[in-house]
């Protein structure tokens, strides 16, 4: 829903600014706009070959390019690269280890390829490529809401086949007074069923609003000219910073929630 | 009231929730310098705590935005 608004809103204010504002047709959500380029028709569903399509291509072709151009001594002593790629290796070993304990090392493969995955997409939003414009996949809901959608029920799902019915001991946390267990419950409940909502929305918000913030600016600098956009500018550099900061961030936090998530479902009985 | 101007009043309303989010991201760095400064040797090793409490509270304001927008461009 929310995806085609988007592309609904940023069609609708070009149109509008084209007829009412006249000289600066600027728009901030022009940059959200999916574009077909090879419209293809699947069983009555739109299928199509997109920019979002492209990027994604991009992202995943580069991590796949680089972890197999820095890995292809697979030294004992890494070279440059190759260190990089063990760095990141450890980074998100770690961070499994610690939230979901040893039990979640078997879920390492699709935890380090989320954290990739969207580390590369955000990252590969903050560059404008030439010819093709400017394009972050994570900045629509419907991405980031799939991806969600595919760790709560995978981990649901894991968590009844680890402990059966005894899963539903998430529900009711012990040590809870026995007059306070039906409201605990409820609320548990509650955000047990939020968190693919919260998951989604967390990332999609940040990329969305990010990048909608640095469009304002961008045409500030534009809008002021060569006297005036230096400051601007300057400001636009810190900015930018903090985006690129941001993005590994958002990334992060997707990566550690679902460990957090796949933490409750393996340790479910020990609640 | 005229619905368009309700619609941008609600929206503008709904931006509101970044005030939460300020205080939330206030809190979370005063506090850490705050343990920080009392015990230095603890703090690099919860870092990346720090910048989860940031990233999640940053993202609270955020849903706030989501909301404006909804208005906006949904209804």
């Amino acid at each position: 829903m929310i995806d085609g608004l988007f592309i609904s809103a940023a069609h609708a204010a070009t149109a509008e600014s084209g007829a009412h504002h006249g000289g600066h047709d600027f728009n901030p959500m022009h940059q959200f706009v999916i574009n077909r380029y090879v419209p293809i028709k699947l069983f009555g569903y739109d299928a199509s070959f997109t920019n979002s399509s492209l990027w994604m291509v991009m992202g995943t072709a580069l991590v796949i390019a680089f972890f197999m151009y820095s890995m292809r001594g697979g030294g004992l002593v890494p070279t440059r690269m190759q260190s990089v790629t063990e760095l990141s290796y450890e980074f998100v070993a770690n961070m499994v280890r610690q939230n979901a304990g040893n039990a979640g090392m078997a879920y390492f493969p699709i935890i380090f390829t989320i954290f990739m995955y969207v580390l590369a997409m955000n990252l590969l939003g903050m560059i404008p490529l030439p010819g093709l414009g400017n394009f972050t996949v994570t900045s629509h809901i419907i991405i980031t809401l799939a991806l969600a959608l595919f760790v709560w029920i995978g981990v649901t799902l894991i968590g009844i086949y680890k402990h059966g019915f005894k899963f539903f001991k998430l529900f009711v946390p012990s040590g809870v007074p026995i007059f306070l267990l039906p409201l605990i419950s409820v609320i548990e409940v509650i955000s047990y069923f939020t968190r693919p909502i919260s998951l989604s929305v967390r990332l999609f918000a940040n990329m969305m609003a990010g990048h909608t913030m640095l469009a304002v600016f961008g045409s500030f600098v534009v809008g002021l000219g060569i006297l005036g956009g230096w400051l601007p500018f300057s400001f636009m550099v810190a900015l930018m910073g903090l985006e690129i900061l941001i993005a590994f961030l958002q990334a992060y936090v997707f990566a550690v929630l679902t460990c957090i998530y796949l933490n409750d479902a393996l340790h479910a009985g020990s609640h | 009231m005229d619905p368009a101007a309700a619609k941008l009043i609600g929206a503008g309303l709904a931006c509101s929730a970044l005030i939460g989010a300020g205080i939330g991201i206030g809190v979370i760095f005063g506090n850490f310098l705050q343990g920080a400064l009392r015990n230095p040797s603890a703090a690099p090793a919860q870092f990346p705590n720090l910048l989860l409490g940031f990233a999640l509270a940053e993202a609270t304001g955020l849903f706030g935005l989501v909301i404006a927008l909804i208005l906006l461009f949904v209804f």
